[in-house]
């Protein structure tokens, strides 16, 4: 029982380090606004998929790494990361029957979610950007959940993850 | 949860009043280095590729090209020798302050993208490999790029002037008018609070001034592009583009500022440096 509750760790770790360096890959400046939400997703699918291993304070991690790697103020991105991990913690029975685009759905309002957050930390320490840009990540991760869905449920499958 | 929540607010509150925080995001900066390193790896690639695979012919007319433009900037360089000689020894007779030279590093640029809201940039260079410190300005071949807002042992980052929190102290280059240039959030830079009746137009270059004690006077910041004045308005609405190309430079160069010397008198911006110290 126990192996398997440890197995596959590399693979997740692997899954989170491929969304981290997504996120700061360069990409031509119109497109830059578009950039979907990769850590959110890989994130949300293994919370969803294995909440009894990817947590709160997993997501806090991830959370912090994030702020480093994009310069914000350390702890706004983490403090975002957890809140989500905590809903989808406490949805996940719910989340997983639902069909993909209504997955996706839910998946933009928790990217709209921890872009309020992060909105209201940048206007309280003084930096406050446009909120209809903060929109745009929300529809692109819209569009990017259903493979982003497929390639790691055919991940966990592989690895017979539980 | 609650803890957590409690956790990261205190890190944001002393992230944002004090510096305490910042050995844990070095540490931090540290373990995603190689993420950096491997983001950048394609681009590096690229240039390499380019590098390698260029015909005979094309080098040589580089060559030729660059071997005309060495002998002109020589030609320049002859005649600024002369100059900033003449320039010191006026100086001495005046008895004031004499600029020493600046000493400058060059870093190239990683390519990975942050914080899409603002204007930043990840620089190769770190304290593993010079006192870098925070604040140092940043320039290119044309002008001021930005400053250093966190430095770690193997990268650094560095705010753009176009960032909306930066400002750098600036002047007309024409008739010396000083004014603040701060960021927009775009590809430029706006002069805020100047009469509508200022003295500047289209065109005007605008220099570092030096007053902040951040930017070593002198450099080029940017031109002037547009000018409003609606009279009922209280300042006139000034934009500005920076001379310096920040979305196309790959080596920049780190200035270390010569502080003027004044025998005399309390240097203003050695003052300033141990204020902040403290």
């Amino acid at each position: 029982m126990k192996s398997a509750t440890q197995r596959g760790g590399g693979v997740i770790l692997l899954s989170f380090v491929v969304a981290l360096a997504l996120t700061i890959m360069p990409l031509p400046g119109t497109l830059e606004a578009l950039r979907p939400e990769w850590v959110i997703m890989v994130l949300v699918y293994w919370v969803m998929a294995l909440p009894q291993r990817i947590g709160v304070g997993i997501a806090w991690i991830l959370g912090l790494l994030l702020d480093v790697v994009r310069d914000a103020l350390l702890g706004q991105y983490a403090i975002a990361l957890a809140l989500i991990a905590f809903i989808v913690i406490n949805l996940h029975q719910r989340m997983r029957v639902f069909p993909i685009w209504q997955q996706a759905l839910a998946l933009a309002l928790l990217v709209i979610l921890q872009y309020i957050l992060v909105f209201w930390i940048k206007g309280m320490t003084g930096e406050l950007p446009s909120f209809w840009k903060m929109l745009l990540p929300a529809v692109s991760t819209l569009v990017f959940w259903t493979p982003v869905y497929l390639v790691l449920r055919q991940i966990r499958r592989r690895y017979q993850l539980s | 949860m609650l803890l957590l929540i409690l956790l990261s607010v205190a890190l944001m509150t002393m992230d944002h009043r004090t510096s305490y925080i910042h050995t844990i995001r070095s540490g931090i900066a540290v373990v995603v280095y190689p993420l950096q390193y491997a983001v950048n790896l394609p681009a590096e690639l690229i240039g390499w590729a380019s590098n390698t695979f260029v015909s005979r012919d094309e080098l040589q007319k580089q060559n030729a090209e660059l071997r005309t433009q060495n002998t002109l900037l020589k030609a320049q360089l002859q005649k600024l020798t002369f100059i900033e000689a003449e320039n010191i020894h006026l100086r001495e007779l005046l008895q004031s302050s004499r600029r020493a030279g600046e000493r400058i590093l060059i870093a190239e640029l990683l390519a990975v993208d942050l914080d899409p809201y603002r204007k930043q940039i990840v620089i190769d260079k770190g304290s593993n490999h010079d006192d870098l410190y925070v604040g140092q300005p940043l320039i290119d071949a044309q002008g001021v790029m930005g400053k250093l807002t966190h430095v770690t042992p193997f990268s650094s980052t560095a705010q753009l002037i176009t960032d909306p929190n930066h400002a750098v102290p600036v002047q007309v280059n024409r008739n010396g008018l000083r004014a603040v240039a701060i960021g927009t959030g775009e590809d430029s830079v706006e002069l805020r609070h100047l009469p509508n009746n200022a003295d500047i137009q289209r065109g005007d270059l605008l220099v570092s001034s030096g007053l902040g004690c951040v930017y070593p006077a002198g450099y080029p910041v940017a031109t002037v592009t547009d000018v409003t004045t609606n009279p009922s308005l209280p300042f006139a609405e000034i934009i500005a583009e920076p001379v310096a190309r920040l979305q196309r430079s790959r080596e920049v160069l780190l200035v270390w500022p010569a502080l003027a010397n004044l025998p005399e008198m309390e240097n203003p911006c050695e003052a300033h440096k141990r204020r902040e110290e403290k």
